[in-house]
């Protein structure tokens, strides 16, 4: 049951990367991905019986991980956000192919 | 049916729904605080299942300073307070159905996989401070002290990237 | 002497090639190779004819093998009989008047050099015409001329009318060029050789095949010898230099037709249809290009369409088997015609204009012109005891002798024609020479003065030649028949009293007629009542040819060119503006919006992991 939770709570987070438009609403749906990760870890660990408990001391590098990840994504928005004055995932868009200008002489 | 399962499926209803809230709330602030409700019901499933250390750092970490980082950023990059119609972005319908694909293929996979596996917390070794300080002390010392890099990393990574030139 | 006959095109080629490049350098002018070339190819042809002198054992053949292809071995070479000695030195002499002639009408012509080496080039080309062994050898002749004649109808290229004419003249050629080659190749495959010689002498049942040999060859004679219905190239011809219509369009390559009929003289008698289709199409040329000629107020088209009619004559006479009088009227129509159009360039020359209705009185201001100019008229009217006079009557003659439907048909129209003749050579001499100046009166007028004497000589040269010619009809010694060798199965030249009698009649009673109209108002054309259609635009046939060839071509051509621009190209050009159009489409998914990359990204990965697990499952 845990496992279904944890997949259950995976697929909402997917839905919240691609369909929020502030960066930082963004993070949290990373979030709780990571958490969902983290969820079936434990769940295994508890599962296996693990003596060396594996499962739990993996999720608590995953917490580490995600809190440094935070930090940097933050950072990251913050400087953005000095930039450009916004933080809407969907007003960056530099990485766009634009057609080419059309030349007079065709 | 035992009394761990109940309250188990208790909080995971808990953790959904709030979780579900944070991917859909309109105030952003709202979506911080519905996020807090979701890792305390986690920190309250890693209970049920043993894990006591890792619970506490969950609510330690996650809570106490995940959440809280975010609250500052949005308050960093003037976050609209009130309600904002366009929280939610164009990419809606995709993004539904690649959640629920993937919320699917999961599920189907975990269910068709693990279906009659019985997690029996009698038996188990409760994961408190003790436990997993010793099995990380004693196996994992590497990876912890790499985390650590890791942790320097990112901290002077933070630094550097919101310097301003002076 | 025979055996150097192959300097004869030889020369003129070389002083073709050296004017070309160093033309400009020579002091004296680009004239000086051309007419030591010319002079020195008249001077060979003088002595080929000391050599050979009509006599049939003195046919002389020299040949080298040559196999260009390594397959046929064609044998190339010259061929010298009477009729071709005497053919070469009429078309040196000729040559070398033009090229003295033309030192004073083309002085000051920026390209001057090009003009001489292309009618030296010329010279050579026909000169390889009458000496040829081979009917390759003639045909490579042939083409060339075509060319030279393109090229120098097109001399004043930067105006319209040359250059349509040249173009004209060159295509409607080539439609009889195409049947003459296609003649060749039957009968050289008929004969099994292409040598002349052999063609002529082959043995072996002449049929259907053979037959439609020679009169495909008659293709390339109306085209080249302007006969209907490939006559519409000369009159627009005359665009060119008037030297150049005196050599080419009058003596020498319009000639060049009825020259090929003659050699291969034996050929067409063994095929008698091909001589009556000659007679028809002679019959029609004949009466209506000298009606033609009525109407035109361009003096230069008079004499144009004067020597399609000439030309028809010709090639009546051969057609009733008149042979030597044929030959004899081709001589000293060259003479007289040369005669006329040198006058006319000197006309032109002094007065500046082409149109009758502006000359007048000129008899008073170049009296050297006039009187050589008379003539050559004479002459062309068939006065005797001019030139003209008795190669027309013995084509008549012969023409009477022969009887049947088609003599009598050339001998009806043959006098009618000398009437018209005689009727439009009075309007020309009347309307240029007599009378009083009609040009303008005030300053533009031109200085009206006499042509500088490099002219005026070939003028008197071929006059003389025009009365002298007119003499070998007598006794036998000095006969022009002596240097013939006519084939076996023609008529004799020979005229009748009667005839000459009768033909000078009709010539004097048109003659004084028209110059009566004319005493009437002589300011006014004469004959100003014929001056309208159907004459004055040659029966319609350059009509009729517009608009049954030329335009249904340019349709076709301009379709065809749509059919490339909208089809081919615009196919070729689709496949670049498709492939544009596929990366614009595609460039809507790159659209920077990171939340789309990743959203295919996850779809991508779970289509991929059910796809799996559905195929391994």
């Amino acid at each position: 049951m845990a496992l279904l939770l944890s997949a259950l709570l995976f697929g909402v987070g997917v839905y919240g990367v691609l369909a929020r438009r502030n960066a930082i609403a963004l993070l949290m749906a990373v979030e709780l991905m990571l958490n969902a990760a983290n969820l079936d870890l434990v769940a295994f660990d508890a599962w296996f019986k693990d003596t060396m408990h594996a499962g739990q001391v993996f999720a608590l590098f995953v917490v580490v991980v995600a809190a440094a990840e935070v930090g940097v994504g933050l950072a990251i928005v913050l400087a953005v956000f000095r930039l450009r004055e916004t933080v809407a995932v969907d007003e960056l868009r530099e990485l766009a192919d634009v057609d080419p200008p059309v030349r007079a002489d065709t | 049916m035992t009394l761990a399962d109940v309250v188990f499926g208790l909080l995971g209803v808990v953790c959904l729904a709030a979780a579900i809230l944070v991917v859909t709330a309109r105030h952003v602030i709202h979506a911080a605080l519905w996020l807090v409700v979701c890792f305390g019901a986690l920190a309250g499933c890693y209970l049920v299942l043993t894990a006591e250390l890792v619970a506490w750092v969950q609510v330690l970490i996650y809570i106490g300073a995940v959440v809280v980082l975010m609250l500052f950023g949005a308050m960093l990059t003037r976050a609209p307070v009130g309600a904002v119609q366009e929280l939610d972005s164009r990419n809606r319908p995709v993004a539904a159905v690649a959640g629920l694909a993937t919320a699917g293929v999961l599920g189907t996979l975990v269910v068709a996989a693990f279906q009659g596996a019985y997690v029996d917390i009698h038996h188990t070794a409760i994961g408190d401070g003790k436990e997993i300080g010793t099995s990380l002390f004693r196996f994992f010392v590497l990876p912890f002290e790499i985390a650590s890099v890791l942790l320097l990393a990112a901290l002077v990574g933070a630094i550097v990237l919101t310097k301003r030139e002076a | 002497m025979t055996h150097l006959a192959w300097l004869l095109p030889a020369l003129p080629a070389l002083a073709a090639v050296v004017g070309l490049f160093v033309g400009t350098r020579v002091a004296g002018g680009p004239a000086v190779p051309a007419i030591l070339g010319t002079g020195g190819a008249f001077v060979m042809s003088l002595l080929v004819l000391g050599a050979a002198e009509g006599s049939p054992a003195k046919v002389h053949e020299s040949a080298v093998a040559w196999t260009p292809i390594g397959g046929q071995t064609l044998h190339v070479g010259t061929r010298v009989d009477g009729l071709v000695a005497v053919i070469a030195v009429m078309v040196c002499a000729v040559a070398l008047l033009v090229q003295v002639y033309s030192t004073a009408y083309m002085a000051g012509d920026p390209r001057y050099s090009v003009y001489a080496a292309e009618v030296s080039l010329f010279t050579a080309a026909m000169l390889l015409v009458v000496v040829a062994s081979n009917l390759f050898e003639l045909l490579i002749g042939w083409e060339l001329m075509g060319l030279c004649s393109y090229l120098l109808i097109g001399h004043y290229w930067q105006t319209e009318g040359a250059r349509a004419a040249a173009v004209k003249a060159f295509v409607t050629t080539r439609f009889g060029d195409a049947a003459f080659l296609v003649g060749i190749i039957v009968l050289g495959v008929h004969a099994g050789s292409f040598e002349i010689s052999r063609v002529l002498a082959a043995p072996g049942p002449r049929g259907g095949v053979f037959t439609a040999g020679v009169i495909l060859l008659l293709g390339g004679v109306v085209g080249k010898s302007a006969q209907f219905p490939l006559h519409v190239w000369l009159p627009d011809a005359m665009a060119g230099p008037t030297p150049i219509s005196a050599l080419i369009h009058a003596a020498t390559m319009v000639a060049a037709g009825i020259f090929v009929v003659a050699r291969l003289y034996p050929l067409f008698l063994a095929a008698p249809v091909a001589l009556t289709v000659l007679g028809i199409i002679a019959c029609i040329t004949m009466l209506g290009a000298a009606l033609a000629a009525l109407a035109e107020d361009d003096l230069k088209r008079v004499l144009a369409w004067s020597t399609v009619s000439q030309l028809a004559y010709m090639a009546a006479g051969l057609a009733v088997r008149g042979w030597t009088a044929g030959v004899y009227h081709l001589l000293t129509h060259a003479a007289f015609k040369a005669l006329l159009f040198l006058a006319a360039g000197s006309v032109l020359r002094t007065v500046g204009t082409n149109l009758m209705s502006q000359m007048g009185g000129l008899r008073r201001s170049m009296p050297v012109t006039f009187v050589t100019a008379v003539v050559g008229a004479a002459a062309l009217a068939g006065l005797p005891p001019f030139a003209g006079a008795f190669s027309k009557d013995g084509i008549l003659d012969a023409a009477h002798e022969r009887g049947g439907a088609l003599g009598t048909a050339v001998y009806v129209v043959g006098l009618l024609t000398v009437l018209v003749t005689a009727a439009y050579v009075t309007r020309f001499v009347v309307r240029t020479f007599l009378g009083d100046y009609r040009g303008a009166a005030d300053e533009s007028r031109p200085r009206l003065h006499e042509s500088p004497l490099v002219m005026t000589a070939p003028l008197v040269a071929l006059a003389t030649a025009a009365v002298v010619l007119g003499l070998p009809v007598l006794p036998h010694r000095w006969g022009v028949a002596r240097w013939l060798d006519a084939p076996v199965g023609t008529t004799a030249l020979h005229v009748a009293a009667g005839g000459v009698v009768l033909s000078t009649a009709l010539v004097v009673v048109s003659a004084v007629s028209v110059y009566a109209l004319w005493r009437r108002d002589p300011a006014a054309d004469p004959l100003a009542m014929l001056a309208r259609r159907p004459f004055a635009n040659a029966f319609g046939v350059d009509w009729f040819y517009d608009r049954a060839l030329v335009r249904p071509l340019h349709a076709f051509a301009n379709a065809i060119l749509r059919l490339d621009d909208g089809g081919l190209d615009a196919a070729v050009e689709g496949s670049g503006t498709t492939a544009t159009g596929i990366g614009g489409a595609l460039r809507r998914l790159q659209n920077g919006n990171i939340q789309t990359y990743a959203s295919g990204l996850v779809i991508a990965v779970i289509a991929l992991v059910v796809g799996l697990s559905w195929v391994m499952a």
